[in-house]
């Protein structure tokens, strides 16, 4: 047992959920005890999802306990079949669930053999205790794909590349921390590139177009989570080479492309090509990549002369900490360093499942490194520290709320306010822009307070203070006082001084607890 | 009208799959924390668990609340570390950090499923630690929502001091020591079932009939206490206290009370009244082993309501309920300008905290209709008042009965409110917005339980959360017009 009040990640079954819900016409079905389902609550809230989430329980309660869920799991999977026909049906068990160790594999293969039954069903195949969100999702998304590659296999389904260059992007889904914005700006870099964009999953993802993965001739997996497992069979199974750099930040964002161009080159991935293919590779290396990479680091991006600029002169040698997810952390980690010259007094994680791959991409950027899920440690660390920005996850945003340190959220776990509305990109050119900004926000919001500490604010003349509570011509009993304190201070005075007024209107000078309530019931004071 | 809505003689209860979205009741740790200042609320339980309460519970998570998960791993669950020990260092710790009167143990469906033995342990473990453990089974296993404070306050009910007096207590509640009755499973409880007359109150319950005390007049020194049962922000108790004083009845105690040091005397000779529909396992812990006497009358939300609610306690009290009238009357025209906005307006409860019946009671008084009143849990004995009510009202205002759902299937409840184009859906977040998109209005059910809703001076806030999405429309048919279109929907067919 280990006490806990916050974590990073959430249970294995979210992230299986995750992947499910991005695709289309698949369905959900938790094996789940009631109020499990908050699932729905997320999506719907913090991506404003319009549509109904796709995923139910099948409610584990006391006769489940008693009996074994029996026919129930079997009958919930024809229901929806039958209901939303849909393509396919995941099955998922909970960590309450996995303990009651119900054959529930046995529960899709009976609910398959039904003969009216359209859909595929699928048990995902996550330890709830083992994984987390995270690796759940790359492995449930990974199980999928495997799936339907199968069964193609099986009706001897033909993969041919296409005849143009094409790439699948992989990784990009429901929840996902500024993913769709991601999404754009990496289908807008690899048009440029001269590159189609052949299958974008898992979001908006159908089943039926799984088969058509091998098809691309390479692979992108923007981001360490979600994708790799994926990418890796495909690479077993196919031969398709993958690009796993991030390209996020102007440094990140050049290697991520050259690492392109490099695969463009290379014999190995020529042969797999067909005439047409081949040809296009050389109109493509024709145009030069460095070319194109200097100019839209000088001229679309504005990041690189943001480095320049006295703007960031002010910011060198300023003290940082970075803590979030793998990726996040470590691009973040090394634009700071890097590109605008911060010094990161510590860079840490909380995927300990990816902690090798981190500890060597921020190895040399920063001076420390944390990887930990414990939150109490990352905010110990802050305030020993005392850097002068954190960028991190919400709950680093609540650290620095605590120590006064201003703080730019940079990963998930997080809020509705990092749903943006707008177009906020945190990969590719666009990307660094908006990088920048949030980076260079959070440091002069810090400088500008400390220089009102030290000069006593700006304004000369006194800010009129809010009335004292006791400073009135009424006169307010103790109880109504202390009920007064109750309300939230930021209404408080309002409510106040229409309490007044309506006792003034009923000429009464002395605020009892009866005057305090009668003002509400009669002007909702 | 549709099939759906055919004239019904009487209310009828029906009940579906009960596959329908709810918050866990572990939320309930996230008011009770803090209602009941001095107590610390451990949560025995998974990740998931702790991910729900980080998610529901939104901000109040960074204001360092009293309340942790103990998270259950792999070797708990294999039986590897002993549950015991555990408990034990974690309750240590929690000791040092915060030190507070009163620990909480919420049993998860985890617990239940690993039978860890919570009720065996606590007793143990609060001796050597020398802080109470209370034992709650909220899980979802069992309960849905707020019915997770029902749990938490019929555990608590046993830590009531009996208060043994001179005069009124019998040798039969002496057994009933503090420590004891905390151990101990209901069926010893008939035990405490001694033969005096008003004892006859227990069984009437029981026996699914409404109470109905004879007015008795009591001489001032044998005025039996009146304790309420349920957690409200401690202004709304204020407010209650008020209202009864005025009707000279005092109120002896609550139960949450603000601190676990002042939880109320509780003895034969104590009439006890909810304040909340969902609190059904308390009232009956209360009767049956408290031995204390429950006044079932209808809940206090709304005027209607909270009118009835007193004049039943008066009634108990034997007393004239005095100026009851013109209060009531005085609020309803206060209200009357949320009224118009909602009067001859539909309405449908999907149904997820208990609280429905006594808020569709109150919105038929103000004049809506109601087409479905989905209900997690349906407790006929304890809710038999408030039922009587809601059917009482629903004659007054001429309107048709509507149909209750038990334990409701949301997929049945959405394509009923398809057909039925209600005006306004009350409904969990996980379908808000996709209703909306859909073009219709909803409210969100989780804010009637986090708002003062109770008494007569909040009956305005209930109105300004029902009119709230209409007051929206109304301020945004501009958008509407501009689209101009019939079919103002938000989701592409």
């Amino acid at each position: 047992m280990k006490l806990a009040y916050w974590m990073y990640a959430g249970p294995a079954h979210l992230g299986t959920l995750r992947v499910a819900s991005s695709l289309k016409n698949v369905h959900a079905i938790m094996h789940a005890p009631l109020g499990d389902d908050y699932f729905n609550v997320m999506r719907s809230m913090l991506e404003r999802e319009r549509d109904f989430t796709p995923v139910t329980a099948s409610i584990v309660d006391r006769h489940v306990l008693a009996r074994g869920s029996q026919e129930k799991v079997v009958e919930n999977i024809s229901r929806k079949d039958k209901e939303e026909k849909p393509d396919l049906i995941v099955v998922t068990p909970t960590c309450t669930s996995s303990i009651l160790q119900e054959d529930l594999q046995n529960f899709v293969n009976r609910a398959l053999t039904f003969k009216d039954s359209q859909a595929d069903v699928l048990l995902a195949d996550v330890n709830h205790y083992r994984v987390n969100e995270f690796q759940a999702a790359d492995r449930t998304f990974e199980q999928i794909v495997r799936f339907y590659i199968e069964k193609a296999k099986k009706e001897n389904f033909v993969f041919e590349k296409t005849e143009k260059i094409s790439a699948n992007i992989l990784g990009i889904f429901t929840l996902g921390f500024h993913n769709t914005h991601d999404c754009r700006e990496l289908k807008r870099l690899l048009t440029d590139l001269g590159i189609e964009i052949h299958e974008i999953l898992p979001e908006g993802g159908n089943v039926a177009n799984f088969k058509n993965l091998p098809k691309a001739h390479f692979n992108i997996v923007p981001y360490r989570e979600i994708g790799l497992m994926t990418a890796n069979y495909l690479k077993n199974e196919f031969q398709m080479p993958y690009v796993s750099i991030p390209p996020m930040g102007i440094l990140n964002t050049a290697q991520f492309i050259k690492e392109i161009e490099f695969l463009l080159k290379s014999e190995v991935f020529k042969e797999n090509c067909g005439e047409s293919a081949k040809k296009q590779i050389e109109s493509i290396l024709s145009k030069n990549f460095q070319n194109y990479i200097d100019e839209q680091t000088r001229f679309v991006s504005q990041a690189a002369w943001f480095s320049r600029s006295i703007d960031c002169q002010n910011l060198t040698g300023k003290r940082a900490v970075v803590f979030g997810d793998a990726t996040h952390a470590a691009c973040i980690t090394k634009i700071l360093a890097c590109e605008m010259g911060i010094q990161v007094v510590c860079s840490g994680t909380y995927c300990k499942h990816d902690a090798d791959w981190f500890i060597e991409q921020v190895t040399g950027f920063c001076d420390e490194i944390l990887i930990t899920e414990d939150h109490t440690q990352v905010g110990d660390m802050i305030s020993r520290l005392e850097p002068a920005a954190i960028f991190g996850t919400q709950m680093e945003r609540h650290v620095g709320k605590r120590l006064d340190i201003p703080c730019g959220v940079i990963s998930a776990p997080v809020h509705i306010q990092n749903f943006p509305l707008g177009y906020r990109p945190f990969l590719g050119y666009e990307g660094t822009n908006q990088i920048a900004d949030l980076i260079y926000n959070s440091f002069t919001l810090g400088m500008e307070d400390h220089l009102l500490e030290i000069f006593n604010g700006h304004d000369t003349k006194e800010i009129k203070k809010p009335q004292n509570l006791l400073d009135s011509s009424n006169s307010w009993s103790k109880d109504a006082l202390e009920e007064l304190s109750r309300i939230p201070g930021f209404v408080r005075g309002k409510v106040k001084r229409n309490v007044e007024k309506f006792a003034r209107q009923q000429k009464k000078t002395n605020i009892n607890l009866d005057v305090m309530f009668a003002a509400k019931e009669a002007v909702n004071a | 009208m549709t099939n759906f809505l055919k004239e019904k003689e009487k209310l009828t209860f029906e009940c579906e799959t009960g596959n329908y979205h709810t918050f866990c009741p572990i939320s309930c740790v996230s008011w009770l924390y803090q209602k009941i200042e001095d107590s610390f609320f451990l949560v025995i339980g998974t990740k998931t668990c702790g991910y729900f309460l980080q998610n529901a519970l939104g901000v109040m998570i960074f204001a360092e609340p009293r309340y942790a998960m103990a998270e259950l791993e792999e070797s708990d669950i294999s039986a590897k570390l002993n549950d015991y020990k555990e408990l034990k260092r974690l309750c240590f710790q929690i000791k040092e950090d915060r030190n507070p009167s009163v620990i909480v143990w919420i049993g998860t469906c985890t617990t239940e499923i690993l039978k860890m033995d919570l009720e065996g342990m606590a007793p143990q473990l609060e001796k050597e630690i020398g802080i109470p453990i209370v034992v709650a089974r909220a899980n979802g296993l069992d309960y849905a929502f707020t019915q997770g404070e029902d749990t938490v306050l019929a555990a608590m009910a046993q830590r009531c001091p009996t208060g043994i007096s001179e005069t009124s207590i019998e040798t039969s509640i002496e057994t009933e020591s503090n420590s004891e009755c905390f151990s101990t499973f209901p069926k010893s409880s008939t035990k405490i079932f001694s033969k005096s007359s008003s004892n006859s109150v227990l069984e009437s319950f029981s026996e699914n009939k409404t109470l109905n005390f004879p007015p008795e007049e009591f001489n001032s020194s044998n005025v039996p206490n009146l304790v309420l049962f349920g957690s409200i922000p401690n202004t709304v108790a204020t407010q209650f206290k008020m209202e009864l004083n005025k009707q000279g009845i005092e109120i002896s105690g609550w139960l949450p009370s603000t601190r676990y040091s002042d939880l109320p005397v509780l003895n034969k000779n104590t009439f006890v009244c909810a304040v909340n529909p969902f609190l059904s396992r308390t009232a009956t812990t209360l009767m049956r082993r408290r031995q204390c006497k429950f006044i079932s009358a209808p809940f206090p939300i709304g005027p209607d309501g909270t009118k009835a609610w007193i004049e039943k306690i008066c009634s108990v009290y034997g007393k004239k309920p005095v100026g009851l009238e013109e209060r009531e009357t005085k609020i309803w025209e206060s209200l009357e300008e949320s009224i118009q906005l909602i009067r001859g307006k539909s309405v449908f409860f999907m149904g997820d905290n208990l609280l429905e019946i006594s808020l569709a009671r109150f919105l038929i008084r103000c004049g809506m209709i109601v087409y479905e009143i989905g209900i997690p849990y349906m407790d006929r004995r304890f809710q038999a008042a408030e039922i009587a009510l809601l059917e009482k009202t629903c004659l007054d205002m001429n309107v048709p009965f509507p149909r209750i759902v038990e334990k409701p299937d949301n997929y049945y409840q959405i394509s009923r409110i398809r057909e039925l184009q209600p005006d306004l859906v009350i409904t969990g977040m996980a379908h808000a917005n996709p209703l909306e998109a859909r073009n219709i209005t909803t409210k969100w059910s989780v804010e009637f339980t986090f708002s003062q809703i109770h008494g007569f001076t909040n009956a305005r806030d209930i109105l300004d959360l029902v009119t709230r999405p209409l007051r929206r429309n109304k301020n945004i048919n501009l958008l509407s017009e501009f689209h101009e279109s019939k079919n103002t929907s938000f989701v592409k067919k």
